[in-house]
């Protein structure tokens, strides 16, 4: 069956490379690149500037989501199947934990009360770090991209439920990111970490405004363009600023968990971990924002 | 005759086609996926090869495309690298099927390397450039399996040009 791959004497009359095929064929073959070059270039061009392949796009995820959730099925099933055959030991082992964790919440709720009470005196004294959030869509994590160049994943809620690009996503006590692309039963969800995300964050303790940006490695964002001489410490918590239009105010980000300072640079190193633990959830939840809170974040229709 | 065996063979290629992209997809350890072949793409260059007349610059953009839509890079550049590979491929067919398999793992790794160094240049352009070095890895990968991956049987194909 390949016996041409043993040089062939068959075919010992070639000498030149463009005798290879005859003419007509050579010249077909060339225009038809040409053609889809062509297309390839108007594709690139209308993806890259304006967004009229939006639509284009979503039906294309569309199409993309159930191959998508096909080739994460065998991972899944891997841990359902983990899940169980997991001993019945085990099994009561974590029940009794459980327990343990629930008379433990049990008695941190009921101090929860006292403190909510507290926390609607201090509210009506400033407004700004209060619930700005009207409504919150949880959404299942189906697949996701965990590399060093990009950190998204895609949950199973788009358009048809109302999603739109740039929301917040939340989860586990903090911001993770923002939806990036929407199809119409699934959304790409960029998240904090990924190198080509900006946050625009403010130092609780000072009120310095700066900007976190992704490190591609788990859980950890970076503070680039922090001066020297800037009041940051390790254990800062950093908030949403709300500059940007995308993101609330004052939803938690990140901990400072590294300060470098040093004399070869005129900038501080810093680092600093999420805190929500994106890794260790597979759900996260969209927010919609109340439009005329003052956390909310400003959008054009809100200009007065 | 002629006819069927064409229709066959487009649904083999096909068929292959989309394997080869989900095999490239397929979520794997950053450190498994730096060293995994470019499975599509080398499905690409292997029916170029071995069947210009039913595959060649079509298939290498249906690929490109979907690599495109999957992995979220701008639409049309995975395309348009693959439909160039598949075109000088298939332009070559007749020459590098005569190499032994040595010599054409080497040219089908140089062909990966040009694959990915058109991809480069187009995000350079772009201006977002996504990968770090490990994207090269996949081209001297892809050259060590294509000695394996000639020998799979292409099936009965209309013609042998």
């Amino acid at each position: 069956m390949n016996s041409w791959t043993n040089s062939g004497p068959a075919i010992s009359g070639l000498n030149s490379l463009s005798s290879n095929v005859s003419p007509r064929r050579a010249a077909s073959s060339a225009t038809r690149l040409a053609a889809y070059g062509l297309i390839c270039v108007l594709l690139m061009f209308a993806d890259q500037r304006g967004n009229w392949l939006e639509g284009a796009r979503g039906t294309l995820q569309a199409i993309a989501y159930p191959i998508k959730v096909a080739l994460y099925s065998p991972i899944e099933a891997w841990h359902s199947l983990g899940e169980m055959l997991a001993e019945r030991s085990e099994l009561q082992r974590e029940n009794s934990a459980l327990k343990e964790t629930v008379a433990q919440l049990q008695i941190e709720a009921m101090r929860r009360a006292d403190l909510e009470l507290e926390n609607v005196r201090l509210r009506n004294l400033t407004e700004t770090t209060a619930d700005v959030a009207e409504r919150a869509l949880p959404a299942r994590i189906v697949a996701q991209e965990f590399s060093r160049l990009r950190r998204r994943v895609t949950v199973d809620q788009g358009s048809n439920v109302g999603v739109y690009v740039g929301q917040t996503a939340v989860a586990d006590g903090g911001i993770v990111g923002q939806t990036m692309r929407v199809g119409r039963r699934s959304s790409e969800i960029i998240l904090l970490t990924d190198p080509e995300h900006a946050i625009p964050v403010e130092i609780q303790r000072t009120g310095v405004r700066t900007v976190a940006i992704g490190t591609g490695r788990t859980n950890l964002l970076n503070l680039p363009s922090l001066p020297l001489q800037s009041d940051i410490i390790e254990g800062d918590l950093l908030v949403s600023s709300g500059l940007g239009g995308i993101f609330p105010t004052g939803y938690p980000v990140a901990i400072v968990t590294r300060v470098v300072k040093s004399n070869s640079s005129l900038l501080a190193q810093v680092e600093a971990r999420s805190v929500a633990r994106i890794n260790a959830t597979r759900h996260i939840a969209l927010i919609w924002f109340k439009e005329d809170h003052a956390a909310a974040p400003w959008t054009e229709t809100k200009s007065p | 005759m002629m006819y069927r065996l064409r229709i066959e063979g487009r649904w083999r290629i096909g068929l292959s086609l989309a394997l080869g992209v989900l095999l490239q997809l397929l979520p794997l350890p950053a450190a498994l996926a730096a060293i995994r072949p470019p499975f599509a793409i080398l499905m690409v260059i292997f029916w170029a090869l071995m069947a210009p007349r039913l595959a060649g610059i079509g298939s290498g953009f249906a690929v490109g495309l979907a690599l495109d839509v999957y992995r979220g890079s701008v639409l049309g550049q995975h395309a348009l690298a693959a439909a160039i590979l598949a075109y000088v491929i298939g332009r070559q067919h007749l020459l590098l099927r005569t190499k032994p398999l040595f010599e054409q793992a080497l040219l089908v790794g140089a062909a990966l390397l040009g694959y990915e160094a058109l991809i480069w240049l187009i995000e350079g352009w772009l201006g977002q450039i996504r990968g770090d070095w490990t994207r090269w890895l996949g081209a001297i990968v892809g050259a060590i399996v294509w000695p394996l991956l000639a020998r799979l049987p292409t099936g009965r194909l209309p013609e042998r040009t």
